[in-house]
């Protein structure tokens, strides 16, 4: 299927010599949610920025829904939903008007019964005739999303849309992005929270430093979160590994003192327990054992190190 | 075309007019109103007539022209500012809309509300002088086209500003000058002829000139001249536009 936002070779420097974005290729499927992961200042934001408009791409291109943003860029911004991070908002507007003005700003036609569900949808609707200014931060995030929804997107873009959220808005807003998505609206969303692109993506990629560094399957990076280790810490160092135990994915470490055995977590059984059993046979005594996860945060915090 | 963004920002841009009444419309229709009472009224009736035309009645035309001026400037400007300012210009960036269609809508709401000004002052200025309009076509568009290149004008000061001050600096220091000696309040053939060819220089004087022929059938330059210095500026306005989008200069990274 052909992908619904491709980038392709697209580099950004800034006036001021700041090379905020280095020859990113990436492709974002249609109908999916896609996690951009990144430490502050990585580079997520002006990726979303110049495909949604704002900034102009020093090089490359991008293609929306198969139209490119900056030559055609009419077709490819009327497909497109933006939530910004900041929550900029015309103060001294209703809710109302500022959300009608969304929607005819992309060019569509008014519609209040389109309105009124977004309104409804994201518990708005008390407020429609409420100033901008006399709502709660929350409640002005919810402003803007719903602006973004005002003119029916393909694609939506969240950028940090949980930043200062309570949990209350957090979870309507992950039941909302759920609901968006299974009406086949594609769904782009940046986070330094992790836990956040766990729960909700499809798909992650992690940026830094202008760079994309990884792109995979969520369910391919919960494989590999879904390894533990465990590790025994011997009483006496050993010099190889018995033959005993050689049916086992085991490792020494080089000072011998130590053995780790790396097991699946979610299989049904991991072995532990025969392991265990057998290392008492084969006459091996350990003074200390613990296990650990590899997390996201881990895949995540490595990755960003090797890279700097 | 994008139709309904021009409509949305034409409309956005007016419902801010409405909801500023007093500040937009009522507070210059004041100030219009007091110089009428202390020229018109006060100093006017010690002033002998120009052209044959009362002083009072002679000087509608420069009033309503400096408030056009001034406030197509400050409309524009700030429309464009305000979003720039508190960050909501992202939408208006990432909008399937073109240059010509953001300028549309705000320079058009703008304009529109100076003129409906303009037309506000005009009838004010009927309460305390009568005066008669010669030419209401010509009169019709030098009100427009004035209102249009100031409002375009504005538009450029909004995007040039960063800061509230440089907002108010054109204005100010500019814009006023230049209409008060431009011969709102006086003929120029009244200055010495040494200033009188300095003063060609002001660009508002074509447009003072222009508008008071409207009404009298009597102007400082002619009135092909006037409108010609119109349209160049005019045209000047929409070149400098031009540029600011083409290159996306204080819009975008």
């Amino acid at each position: 299927m052909q992908p619904i936002i491709s980038v392709r070779q697209l580099s950004k420097t800034y006036a001021s010599g700041f090379h905020a974005l280095k020859q990113i290729d990436l492709e974002i499927r249609q109908g999916e949610i896609f996690a951009l992961l990144g430490p502050n200042g990585a580079g997520k934001t002006t990726l979303i920025s110049i495909i949604c408009g704002i900034v102009n791409p020093s090089e490359g291109s991008v293609l929306a829904d198969g139209h490119d943003v900056v030559r055609d860029y009419r077709a490819a911004r009327a497909k497109i939903g933006l939530v910004p991070q900041e929550l900029t908002t015309d103060a001294f507007e209703t809710v109302w008007n500022t959300v009608s003005f969304s929607r005819g700003l992309f060019g569509k036609s008014a519609n209040p019964a389109h309105i009124e569900k977004v309104l409804k949808d994201l518990s708005l609707w008390s407020k429609k005739d409420s100033k901008i200014i006399t709502l709660s931060g929350g409640m002005k995030r919810r402003v803007m999303i719903a602006k973004a929804l005002s003119h029916e997107p393909q694609i939506l873009f969240l950028d940090e849309p949980t930043a200062g959220v309570d949990v209350e808005l957090r979870r309507d807003m992950w039941a909302m992005v759920r609901a968006l998505r299974a009406t086949g609206v594609t769904i782009i969303l940046t986070t330094h929270y992790i836990e956040e692109a766990e729960e909700m993506a499809d798909r992650i990629g992690v940026i830094h430093k202008g760079e994309l560094i990884l792109v995979e399957d969520k369910a391919e990076l919960m494989n590999k979160l879904g390894r533990k280790q465990l590790t025994l810490h011997l009483q006496t160092p050993l010099a190889n590994i018995p033959a005993a135990l050689s049916d086992y994915a085991l490792e020494l470490s080089a000072d011998g003192k130590a053995l780790v055995y790396t097991f699946d977590a979610q299989g049904e059984r991991t072995g532990i327990d025969v392991l265990l059993r057998r290392l008492g046979e084969a006459g091996i005594d350990f003074k200390d054992l613990q296990t650990s996860q590899s997390s996201l945060e881990d895949i995540f915090v490595s990755l960003v190190r090797e890279r700097a | 075309m994008n139709i309904h963004a021009i409509r949305a920002i034409y409309r956005f841009e007016m419902s801010r007019t409405r909801r500023t009444l007093l500040q937009s419309v009522v507070s210059p229709v004041i100030s219009t109103s007091l110089y009428f009472v202390v020229f018109g009224a006060a100093i006017g009736s010690r002033m002998t007539a120009v052209n044959g035309v009362s002083y009072g009645a002679f000087i509608v035309p420069g009033l309503i022209m400096l408030s056009l001026l001034t406030q197509s400037i400050s409309n524009a400007s700030f429309g464009i500012y305000f979003p720039k300012f508190v960050g909501t210009i992202y939408e208006i960036l990432s909008a399937p809309v073109s240059s010509i269609e953001i300028v549309a809508g705000y320079v058009g709401a703008a304009a529109s509300k100076s003129i409906i000004l303009g037309l506000i002052i005009l009838a004010t200025a009927r309460l305390f002088v009568s005066f008669q309009i010669e030419h209401p076509l010509w009169m019709l568009a030098f009100l427009v086209l004035t209102a249009l290149t100031f409002s375009l004008f504005g538009f450029i000061i909004g995007i040039w500003a960063d800061n509230f001050e440089k907002l108010q600096l054109v204005p100010l220091l500019v814009v006023t000058p230049l209409t008060f000696l431009g011969g709102s309040f006086y003929s120029i053939h009244m200055l010495p002829p040494f200033w009188q060819k300095v003063t060609l220089f002001n660009p508002v004087v074509y447009l003072i000139s222009g508008f008071r022929w409207s009404f009298y059938g009597a102007s400082d330059v002619g009135v092909e001249i006037s409108m010609g210095m119109t349209l160049v500026f005019l045209a000047l306005c929409l070149a400098i536009v031009w540029w600011i989008f083409r290159t996306g200069y204080r819009l975008k990274a």
